[in-house]
């Protein structure tokens, strides 16, 4: 094989799948997970769970300790130090409005919230109504031909009146890396606080969140072979004061009668009712894998395996591919045919790979597209997934000319 | 309640099938069979939402029975559409009630087509058809 995962074996639904004859490339959308997160999660449960940060009980101590050594380990994944807090959420989703509706009171009407063309729904629909709400600018960045925010552009839309720039790391639809060192630059010196939505660049390398000096940075677990149903918000220290507690109840609450109360400071303030602590164990565990392989032989399985799949789909006619793509996926286009016509024969031939709009729905219309197939990869794939999916990909192709 | 003739002729077609290929293009065969909707038919207020693709679909009663035309830009939801209007044209009101569209499409080896994560729009197309017999009942 010309590109063998060496980690494959770590993942035991890849073998299930593949006795299943489906050869999984949707990663983009959620990750298989390793065992070592298995075995966290059933050792969680067999050893006896218990809330977090409320009972002095031996469970609750030893719930609590394992929740907060994850907390830490995020912290270490993200290079966060004394930086700031990791608040954990319920996704990417739940953290961005989080940010939406803990900051609306800094804003007034005729302040300008600054996103981008290429942003996933979660990081443009809470601004959006933000904006609503508010009376306030929503500036969307455009794209050059690769699918990069145009930094010239932004030059001119990142201004005075720029209170908040909220962008994406890496497109979950264009594979390609975004300039946020020269964004958040941009940003700074008019005071702008600055978000990044982490989704889809936190899975692929390590990223340091005081190199890259952000205010929040937002990802979900479960793409990064974590449980689902995990999120977390980092926020710096000198930026969690502006964030208004927003979902209230449980131990979020420091002092409470019954007409009024008082609420921790984050993180804990911002984790209302019972977190999701098996999750968050388990994200842990996850991230004690992750740290234990090499961090360039990933790197380097991960961009030959993006070459070999971006190589075979220019071989082919017809096919278009979006974008200038640099990692973890790519999503394309054919000449002539619908993209659910090829979605359907794909899913009829057992290869999982994502149709449709990539809930990206505005970036798609720009584009003067219905949709596109996107094939997105993980760490435990290789080359013989992708001569499957290259495979299929000719059958349909051909079954529909 | 007997099967209109294109739903016989549908149903011997696809359980004689054995390969997905051969389901796949027989699909697309009757896609190609469903008669032109007329451009006038071909607007938004008839557009079937939660579809990946356009589909368009009209309904009215004529003396009594149901007659149904649609379009699709994809070629194996016009397929679909083909074999659910085979189904269901021609029958009257009270037919059309009746009818189990679910098990129908699982009678032609097609049930997979109607989960819940497949987003071929199928599901949506059922839905409006039973608006669109509802409202006009």
């Amino acid at each position: 094989m010309l590109v063998p995962s060496p980690w494959r074996a770590d993942f035991p639904a890849i073998a299930t799948l593949q006795r299943q004859d489906q050869t999984y490339l949707d990663n983009a959308a959620t990750t298989q997970k390793p065992q070592a997160l298995l075995d966290a999660i059933s050792h969680y449960y067999a050893n006896g769970a218990a809330n977090v940060h409320r009972a002095q009980h031996l469970p609750g101590a030893h719930a609590t300790q394992a929740f907060e050594d994850s907390r830490s380990k995020v912290a270490q994944w993200l290079n966060a130090g004394d930086s700031g807090q990791i608040v954990f959420t319920h996704g990417a989703t739940s953290a961005l409005n989080l940010l939406a509706y803990g900051l609306e009171h800094l804003f007034t009407t005729g302040d300008e919230i600054v996103i981008s063309a290429l942003e996933h729904h979660a990081n443009l629909l809470p601004w959006q109504q933000l904006a609503k709400r508010r009376g306030l600018e929503l500036v969307v960045l455009p794209l050059n031909a690769d699918g990069v925010i145009d930094v010239e552009a932004a030059v001119g839309l990142i201004g005075p009146r720029t209170r908040l720039l909220a962008v994406s790391q890496l497109s979950n639809v264009l594979g390609a890396w975004q300039p946020l060192e020269t964004l958040l630059a941009m940003a700074r010196p008019h005071g702008a606080l600055t978000v990044v939505d982490g989704a889809q660049g936190i899975v692929h390398g390590r990223h340091d969140v005081q190199a890259l000096g952000c205010d929040f940075y937002a990802f979900s677990s479960h793409k990064l072979y974590g449980p689902d149903g995990v999120g977390v918000l980092f926020g710096r220290n000198d930026a969690l004061p502006h964030l208004r507690h927003w979902q209230l109840g449980g131990e979020m609450v420091q002092h409470a009668d019954y007409h009024s109360a008082s609420f921790r400071p984050a993180p804990l303030g911002f984790e209302a009712g019972t977190p999701p602590i098996a999750g968050v164990i388990g994200l842990g565990a996850t991230l004690d894998y992750l740290s234990s392989l090499d961090p360039q032989a990933v790197l380097a399985h991960e961009a030959a395996l993006h070459d070999y799949l971006l190589r075979g789909l220019k071989a082919r006619n017809g096919v278009r591919v979006l974008g200038s793509p640099q990692v973890a996926l790519v999503s394309f286009v054919v000449d002539g045919i619908h993209n659910a016509d090829l979605a359907h024969l794909l899913t009829e031939q057992g290869i999982a790979v994502r149709a449709g709009h990539h809930c990206a729905m505005p970036l798609l219309k720009a584009m003067h597209l219905s949709g596109a197939i996107r094939v997105s990869l993980a760490l435990y794939n290789d080359s013989d997934d992708l001569e499957r999916f290259f495979e299929a990909l000719d059958q349909a192709l051909d079954m529909l000319r | 309640m007997t099967l209109p003739v294109d739903a016989v002729e549908a149903l011997e077609a696809f359980q004689a099938v054995g390969s997905w290929e051969q389901r796949a293009r027989m699909l697309m065969q009757w896609g190609e069979r469903l008669p032109a909707l007329a451009d006038e038919d071909k607007v938004d207020a008839n557009l079937v939402q939660g579809c990946e693709s356009l589909v368009w679909l009209v309904g009215r009663l004529e003396n009594g029975h149901w007659q149904f035309a649609a379009s699709s830009d994809a070629r194996m939801i016009r397929g679909l559409v083909a074999l659910l209007l085979a189904r269901v044209n021609g029958l009257s009101a009270a037919e059309l009630q009746a009818v189990d569209l679910p098990e129908w499409f699982n009678q032609l080896g097609l049930s997979r087509q109607l989960s819940p994560s497949r987003s071929n729009g199928l599901n949506a197309v059922l839905q409006r058809m039973r608006t669109l017999s509802q409202t006009q009942n």
